[in-house]
């Protein structure tokens, strides 16, 4: 007798044991495959290890990876990857968290994934973070630089972030300065869109490699264009419809936040097409303009936050916001130095492609 | 040195945070927090616009993700005298109550739940009976033995594969761990739950502030989510029906699943009613503003400060009592390490004096933490939702007292296992319970405000730099999810001239003070037994218990030294 009968002899119709079977289904966030999937997994068990190191961090980019739903963050971590190290969700702790890092580091050299999140402190010696003991730029330099490849994620990781804007008190540096010669992935955003880094990891376990990345070693299918140029309220900014104050009839009616200080033209994110929490919402849609956040140095070169930008005309804009992208690879490159820019493009053991000209509009 | 044992990481909590402790006869006889993280934002914030200063106070922390922001523009509108429309009230009360919801379930099932439970011993486990403890407890829809069948088969094909991913190393097996294997299936299986429940009840910081982690919504003067019914870029009755649905998602998993799971496990763990409790001292600041007047009057949950475990006296709390002393922190006084300052005259000079990493050992004589000593009338504190629960059951609070008087009931147990690590973790949960409740009540005052035909969410009044005073000064406070947080702000010239913050971590993480009395983590730790020092399950259970949030605890603003001249105190 099958499940499905017996179920019957125990008076419960078919509808609700396939209602039964999909609720499970979805509280485990597994798909309707999940028994064979299971099954195989143990039989050549490929998923990648992942070592997942916090600095300079705030758990935002942590945060958002728990917010994951396709796949969702349970099978991100339990099915598709092996996060063998990871303190915030880790059940081990102190030097029994310590040896499970070790573990992976010593089994799977060169082969692990190692994710970063926060940025790395150079000052006092490193004493403005340790881990066990060990500072933050010693613990980098071990096991990002013996990794695959490092995703920095969030804008900590990737451009400094908040602890490197001005007058960066504690030295603090992103990943991609301190592992010059090292293949890193940058997924900036603050927090990072976990869409992103399911994205990133989906695209490697389908292609065998990292995505291709821009001059800031974005991936292009997440940062390759402007939220202006995506923006729903983008008819609004072309017919001169602003918000002139909060809560004005243009705020209640959508208009255009671009008066109120809206960062978006000179923002390279995929915001407004992927949204944020399953495709919920982003900060237009919200009422809120965009911060810039996934651009270097923001913190310090996209502020005041309701300031306009100088020099976005209205009709007719393209012209004059492609220079202001010019100008902020200017700013960025003082930011985190020509260098680093440099020597990072140069190394792509995995990268099939690294685009030169960023910023140019691949849809005119 | 020998004999002191370190904890570093402590893992599942937000922030880099390390605890030597000293053990003699299998107990701890004494014990020292350390925060190992430092970046500086007080002093990042210096000179910039004060508008924008909850958009980097919020990145304190991406877990508590709206506390900082609040604190700010409540710090901000103070300095200016801002009254926030009622709407905006409204709609901060909402937001803040689903982060405490959802932090407090985040907590129990994936930062503390695997220092009770175990996940191997659930391997073990008889599916029907967990099914048939799962259906005692509550009716949750989730209770039937093949569902608890299919969870132990999951864990059990994860656990073939030999690769434990974040569970490799864990406390399985331990002498501490007391739960039957069906039990600890059941908490396998809400773990999983309630990891796909908690991004699905946050939405509702996405449909009013487009996003979480870091909801981008706050303003100084209100909220930038606009309110028309008749708009679709606007809260509306759809959007309303929405969070009203998250809303009630929540309070079914609350009552169904997260409480009873708490008195469930809580009978196993008595033992832990008698550890944990340290200075007996409790204070709350009081949240969630229901009149028309706004901020902070009407307060829902009421403020105060509880001593020595007196239920009988609460004291109000007064602000110029709250001082902060840096004797056993990286930071320089210029009077001398002896002395404590108040927020308003407050300076931190960084000055590591550490050892030079890579170290073993701390020298915990001397100065050993990025975190500073708050102190209130030269007390610890303890601040959290055991604090606000106490203070609010020593007040007589309706909902407060109902909450706890049900659980010792429940528990057969008087008020004084309150003072305890397991007190600590039941609190959280009964705040989850009032709160959950109270949010209904929230939505309709909204509902009910815009019938009115009022959809202000914004005051213009003091918008524009312009119209503020050349030096202004306030003070915003807020009932962040791991207790009373306070923001302190200075404005020059349209500028932020300087910034302060005493959040919750640094009350309870806080190092010795001048005085060398301890702070609230490592007293509590005193007594605590552990069955394997070489596994030092224990510790975690207590400092978990806090719900640390290390980030939070240490930031650094750049006193000039000239701030008493300028600042009024409170």
């Amino acid at each position: 007798m099958g499940i499905a009968e017996k179920m019957k002899c125990l008076g419960v119709s078919r509808r609700d044991f396939l209602k039964y079977c999909t609720a499970v289904s979805g509280t485990l966030a597994l798909s309707p495959a999940f028994a064979p999937k299971i099954a195989e997994a143990i039989e050549s068990d490929t998923r990648p290890p992942v070592i997942w190191l916090e600095f300079q961090d705030c758990a935002g980019d942590t945060e958002s990876l728990l917010r994951a739903s396709a796949p969702t963050a349970a099978q991100l971590i339990l099915d598709h990857l092996s996060v063998d190290y990871h303190e915030t969700i880790m059940s081990a702790a102190g030097h029994q968290a310590e040896s499970a890092k070790e573990n992976t580091f010593e089994k799977y050299k060169g082969k692990y994934i190692c994710v970063v999140e926060g940025s790395i402190p150079t000052g006092a010696d490193g004493a403005y973070c340790t881990v066990g003991g060990r500072s933050a730029v010693d613990i980098l330099k071990e096991i990002g630089g013996n990794a695959a490849f490092v995703i920095a994620v969030g804008t900590c990781a990737t451009f400094g972030g908040l602890p490197a804007a001005y007058p960066n008190p504690t030295g603090a540096k992103s990943v991609q300065e301190l592992l010059p010669g090292k293949t890193v992935i940058n997924l900036p955003g603050c927090p990072m869109n976990v869409d992103n880094l399911n994205g990133t990891i989906v695209h490697y376990l389908l292609f065998g490699a990292p995505p291709a990345m821009d001059k800031f070693l974005r991936p292009k299918f997440a940062y390759g264009k402007r939220i202006h140029d995506n923006c729903e309220r983008r008819a609004h900014f072309d017919a001169g419809q602003y918000v002139e104050a909060w809560g004005d009839y243009g705020h209640k009616q959508g208009w255009c936040l671009y008066k109120m200080g809206c960062k978006g033209p000179e923002t390279f994110h995929n915001c407004p097409t992927i949204r944020w929490n399953d495709g919920t919402s982003w900060p237009v849609q919200a009422g809120h303009g965009c911060a810039g956040c996934s651009e270097p140095g923001f913190w310090d070169t996209m502020t005041p936050l309701y300031k306009r930008l100088p020099n976005v005309p209205g009709f007719g804009v393209e012209a004059t916001a492609t220079k202001i992208g010019a100008a902020v690879v200017g700013i960025s490159a003082v930011v985190f130095g020509a260098h680093g820019i440099i020597s990072a493009i140069r190394n792509r053991g995995l990268v099939k492609k690294v685009e030169s000209s960023e910023f140019e509009d691949d849809d005119k | 040195m020998a004999n002191k044992i370190v904890v570093d990481p402590i893992t599942r909590i937000e922030g880099h945070l390390r605890i030597e402790a000293k053990v003699e006869n299998g107990k701890i006889v004494d014990a020292w927090s350390s925060s190992t993280m430092f970046r500086g934002i007080e002093k990042i914030l210096q000179g910039r616009d004060p508008r924008d200063a909850w958009f980097y106070t919020q990145r304190f922390c991406g877990v508590c993700t709206t506390v900082h922001s609040i604190a700010s523009i409540r710090a901000v509108e103070n300095a200016l005298g801002i009254k926030v429309p009622y709407n905006a009230e409204m709609l901060r009360n909402i937001i803040m109550g689903i982060q405490n919801v959802q932090d407090h379930v985040i907590h129990f099932y994936h930062l503390h739940a695997l220092d009770w439970v175990d996940i191997v011993s659930a391997l073990k486990a008889d599916p029907r009976k967990t099914a048939a403890l799962q259906q005692s407890v509550s009716d949750w829809k989730y209770s039937s033995a093949d569902y608890f069948k299919s969870v132990q088969d999951k864990i059990g094909a994860f656990a073939n594969t030999g690769r434990l991913g974040p569970f490799s190393n864990g406390y399985w097996g331990h002498p501490a761990m007391k739960l039957p294997p069906e039990v600890n299936l059941m908490g396998v299986a809400h773990y999983l739950e309630a990891l796909n429940l908690q991004k699905e009840i946050i939405k509702i910081h996405a449909i009013l502030g487009s996003k979480n982690p870091h909801p981008q919504t706050f303003l100084v003067g209100g909220m930038a989510i606009p309110v028309d019914p008749n708009s679709q870029n606007a809260l509306n009755a759809a959007k309303i029906a929405e969070i009203n649905k998250y809303i009630q998602m929540a309070d079914e998993f609350v009552k169904k699943v997260y409480v009873p799971d708490v008195l469930a496990v809580a009978p196993y763990y008595l033992d832990w009613t008698k550890y944990g409790a340290g200075h007996l001292n409790y204070l709350a600041y009081g949240e969630f503003p229901e009149t028309q007047s706004g901020y902070p009057d009407g307060l829902w949950i009421p403020g105060g400060i509880v001593k020595d475990g007196d239920l009988k006296n609460v004291i109000d709390v007064d602000h110029n009592k709250i001082t902060e002393y840096v004797t056993h922190s990286w930071y320089d006084y210029t009077g001398g390490d002896a002395t404590a300052k108040h927020p308003y005259d407050g300076e931190q000079n960084a000055n590591y004096t550490g050892p030079k990493p890579p170290y073993d050992y701390l020298n915990t004589d001397e100065k050993y933490s990025w975190v500073k000593a708050p102190r209130y009338d030269d007390a610890p504190m303890e601040v959290g939702p055991l604090a606000r629960m106490v203070v609010g059951y020593a007040r007589g609070h309706k909902e407060i007292t109902g909450a706890i008087e049900y659980t010792l009931s429940e528990l057969n147990a008087g008020a004084e296992i309150l003072f305890s690590t397991l007190g600590r973790t039941a609190a959280r949960a009964l705040e989850s319970l009032i709160t959950v409740d109270r949010m209904p009540k929230w939505m309709d005052m909204l509902v009910n405000n815009i019938k009115t035909g009022d959809y202000e969410t914004h005051n213009p009044e003091k918008w524009d730099p312009e119209s503020w005073p050349t030096n202004a000064r306030g003070y915003g406070f807020h009932e962040a999810p791991r207790g009373a947080l306070g923001h302190w702000v200075v404005i020059e010239n349209k500028n932020i001239k300087n910034y302060q913050a005493v959040v919750p971590t640094t009350w309870n993480a806080s190092p010795r003070d001048a005085n060398e009395q301890r702070g609230q983590y490592e007293q509590s730790l005193i007594g605590t037994p552990l069955a394997d020092p070489e596994r030092p399950l224990e510790i975690l259970r207590t400092i978990h218990s806090f719900d640390p949030c290390l980030a939070c605890a240490v930031h650094i603003y750049d006193g000039k030294g000239d701030l008493k001249s300028k600042v009024k105190v409170l």
